[in-house]
């Protein structure tokens, strides 16, 4: 339906996701540790969501990950070669103040998409995520949950191996959470290792594939989701998942 | 009643001679060519020094901000000594002539440009900086985006420009020198009436000067906002 | 954004053309405010463009600032009205020839009170003395143009070194300064063409004149081609020869303001 390359199942099997390791990562603010030291590895399909009460150190997890930090010590690597390529969609969008084709087109243009194939994909991604009515509105005045979903389709048309999400349902709507939950499995079904922030235990429960839980900086847990939620191991997590689910 | 400068203004513009609309036709193409060609060079000048962090940086933006500042007789003064014919750029012929004077001008308007960019662009690449680096951008690259999505800003920046460089005569006056039908400019007008003491006709003419800045930021802000409220 | 792109093309390319489309026949004078705010220029320049087709621009400024102008090249022709310093700038080799082109008078302006009394004075001598021995305001030029050199000459020749709270150096042109000495009631040596042209007196009042120490020479200077090559020598030279013809002399004394004629011919 696109001319995107859409992995089938049958490929997906066959090309596995990249991996992302981390061995004795650590992130300092001057003397202050602020997460680690972290070794972990994400090797399953996923999609593994980050959890863990608020300071535990989620976001400059995937930030490191996705390169928009450097850790004080340690290293974060990729299986393969070359890293995959990535995108991340922030808790508020950062949207350029242009119309919404025009975001998706400024994002293929950065990336290098021939300027012919530019339009058609723009146009494709937004029938997906099913803005394709707000064509031409400025991405500015899109409510949140449109503007949400644009910053997925801008994701979508990069066709990123990985895709980080940092809360990316904290402000929203049911409805638009329901759709942003929609397009990160339409992601996961089309290979692409998501790796996701939140505080919703209800929205992990739904998405998780593996739960990376966090406290204090440190990984506390890293296991298949339904192991999490059935026998929590640390005391941290109990902890957090009784208090979840009371609120 | 002929006295009264109100009176000689409108008199002006209801039998908008030759003359008059000559010089004020002028004034307008040296002080929008002058504000074009400093914005040409000082915008990616100020969002260069907004992205890029290089050694003498912070120097850089003193000075750019001192130069706001820069009385208008020190630019007259120094492209004078450059283009009089003792000077570098004697050669080129340009001394009393309408581009001595977009000349100085750009030398008056090209740093409050760049400075006052500098500040939109930066607090731009605030909001977007985690953004672009996702995306994968050079800082190269950053700069088309955040220049066209400063645009708006840049607009109230670029009527800053055309402000002071349509205020200004020291410069104009130097460089110009005020030559009659060739280089005489609404501001340079008004000095040489006061100097006759024909203060209401200076008056008048001010007027005039001040109501045509008022229309082109009017128009600006018209423009600025219309566009501002469709893209949000 | 392409389209926009292309629009400001063409308007730079229009502002551009229309800045650089000028007559190639033109000349630079540079020459000082007392012969350009009268409107004896624009009387007499179109008479010459009509003669010669060839158009001259004037720079007014200062005597001392278009000496300044002429001796950087900057200036195709000079007419300003110091004789020492017109003749020293021939001596220094800046201009090859100088020659009288008309006169004008200073006369004493002063507040319709007269404080002073000048007014009675029997010469330009006795006035000056007159100001400084009542220390009534004076407004100076104190610009070193030709009229503030003639001014500081005459303070000499009444035996007074002008110092004091009365004696008020102002650094402007001719206009300027009697719209300062109008608003301070001051006394104050102007150019007749000036004066006659002032529209902003005041109590002001034209208080002494006629003395023929208060004659005012104006010259015109051949500048020199062999410090400035680049010149327009040719239509200088025209220009210069035009002021001094009887064409050009009867042209200077045709122009009257209020009537009242500003410019005397004297061309030897």
């Amino acid at each position: 339906m696109t001319s995107l390359q859409v992995p089938s199942l049958a490929s997906f099997s066959v090309s596995p996701l990249p991996e992302l390791r981390f061995e004795g990562v650590t992130f300092n603010n001057e003397d202050k540790v602020l997460l680690g030291p972290c070794s972990f590895t994400l090797n399953g399909s996923g999609p593994t969501l980050v959890m863990g009460p608020n300071g535990a150190g989620k976001s400059l997890l995937l930030r490191l990950s996705h390169s928009l930090l450097q850790p004080t010590q340690g290293r974060i690597t990729w299986s393969g070669e070359a890293s995959p390529r990535q995108a991340m969609v922030f808790q508020h969008p950062v949207l350029l103040r242009r119309s919404a084709i025009a975001n998706l087109i400024h994002a293929l243009a950065v990336n290098k998409v021939p300027r012919r194939k530019r339009l058609k994909l723009a146009r494709d991604a937004l029938e997906r995520f099913g803005l394709i009515d707000c064509c031409n509105t400025p991405a500015r005045v899109l409510s949140g949950g449109e503007k949400q979903r644009l910053a997925l389709a801008r994701a979508w048309v990069l066709s990123p191996q990985v895709l980080f999400l940092d809360e990316p349902t904290s402000a929203l709507d049911p409805a638009a959470i329901q759709a942003v939950e929609a397009a990160v499995r339409e992601f996961h079904q089309r290979g692409t290792r998501i790796v996701m922030t939140t505080h919703d235990l209800h929205q992990a429960k739904r998405l998780a594939g593996d739960i990376l839980f966090l406290s204090g900086g440190k990984v506390r847990e890293h296991t298949s989701a339904d192991a999490f939620f059935d026998a929590p191991v640390s005391q941290e997590a109990q902890a957090f998942i009784a208090g979840g689910l009371v609120e | 009643m002929e006295n009264n400068a109100f009176y000689v203004a409108l008199t002006l513009l209801f039998n908008l001679d030759a003359s008059l609309y000559q010089i004020v036709a002028l004034s307008l193409q040296v002080s929008l060519l002058a504000v074009l060609i400093a914005a040409l060079f000082g915008f990616p000048l100020g969002a260069a020094v907004a992205i890029w962090r290089f050694p003498g940086r912070g120097g850089m933006i003193v000075a750019l901000n001192a130069l706001m500042g820069l009385p208008p007789v020190v630019a007259g003064l120094m492209v004078y000594l450059l283009l009089s014919r003792a000077g570098p750029l004697g050669d080129w012929g340009l001394l009393f002539t309408p581009g001595a004077m977009v000349l100085a001008q750009v030398v008056l308007v090209l740093p409050i440009l760049a400075a006052l960019s500098r500040q939109k662009v930066e607090d731009l690449l605030g909001e977007y900086r985690e953004q672009f680096v996702s995306l994968g951008m050079s800082k190269l690259r950053m700069m088309p985006t955040l220049l066209w999505d400063a645009r708006f800003a840049l607009l109230t920046v670029l009527l800053a420009g055309f402000g002071r460089a349509s205020a200004e005569v020291g410069a104009v006056m130097m460089v110009g020198g005020n030559i009659d039908g060739v280089t005489r400019v609404m501001t340079t007008s008004i000095v040489l009436e006061t100097g006759k003491g024909n203060l209401p006709l200076a008056l008048a003419l001010g007027m005039v000067l001040l109501a045509l800045v008022m229309l082109i930021n009017a128009g600006a802000y018209l423009l600025g906002e219309l566009s501002r409220r469709r893209v949000g | 954004m392409k389209k926009s792109l292309n629009l400001l093309l063409a308007g730079v390319t229009s502002l551009g053309l229309s800045l650089g489309a000028y007559a190639e026949d033109y000349i630079t004078l540079a020459s000082t405010t007392s012969t350009e705010n009268s409107g004896l220029f624009a009387s007499i320049l179109p008479k010459f463009e009509d003669a010669t087709g060839i158009q001259v621009r004037v720079v007014a400024v200062g005597t001392g600032q278009a000496f300044e102008i002429a001796r950087r090249g900057d200036a195709d022709s000079l007419l300003v009205h110091d004789t020492t310093g017109e003749e020293r700038f021939v001596e220094n080799g800046f201009a090859t020839e100088r020659a009288d082109v008309m006169y004008n008078d200073f006369v004493l302006i002063g507040p319709a009170g007269d404080p002073a009394n000048i007014s009675q004075a029997q010469s330009a001598r006795e006035a000056f003395a007159a100001i400084a021995e009542a220390e009534a305001p004076f407004a100076s030029r104190g610009d070193d143009s030709g009229t503030n050199r003639a001014e500081l000459r005459h303070w000499k020749h009444a035996g007074v070194d002008p110092d004091g709270d009365w004696y008020r150096e102002l650094g402007s042109g001719m206009g300027p300064t009697l719209n300062t000495a109008a608003a301070m009631g001051a006394y104050v040596m102007s150019d007749r063409a000036t004066w006659v042209a002032f529209g902003n007196r005041q109590d002001l009042k034209l208080l002494f004149e006629g003395d023929k120490v208060l004659f005012n020479q104006y010259g015109s200077l051949l500048l020199s081609s062999e410090k400035h090559p680049h010149l327009k020598h040719e239509m200088a030279s025209k220009w210069h020869s035009w002021l001094l013809s009887a064409e050009g002399q009867q042209a200077i004394s045709d122009f009257r303001v209020s009537g009242q004629q500003l410019f005397f011919p004297n061309a030897k």
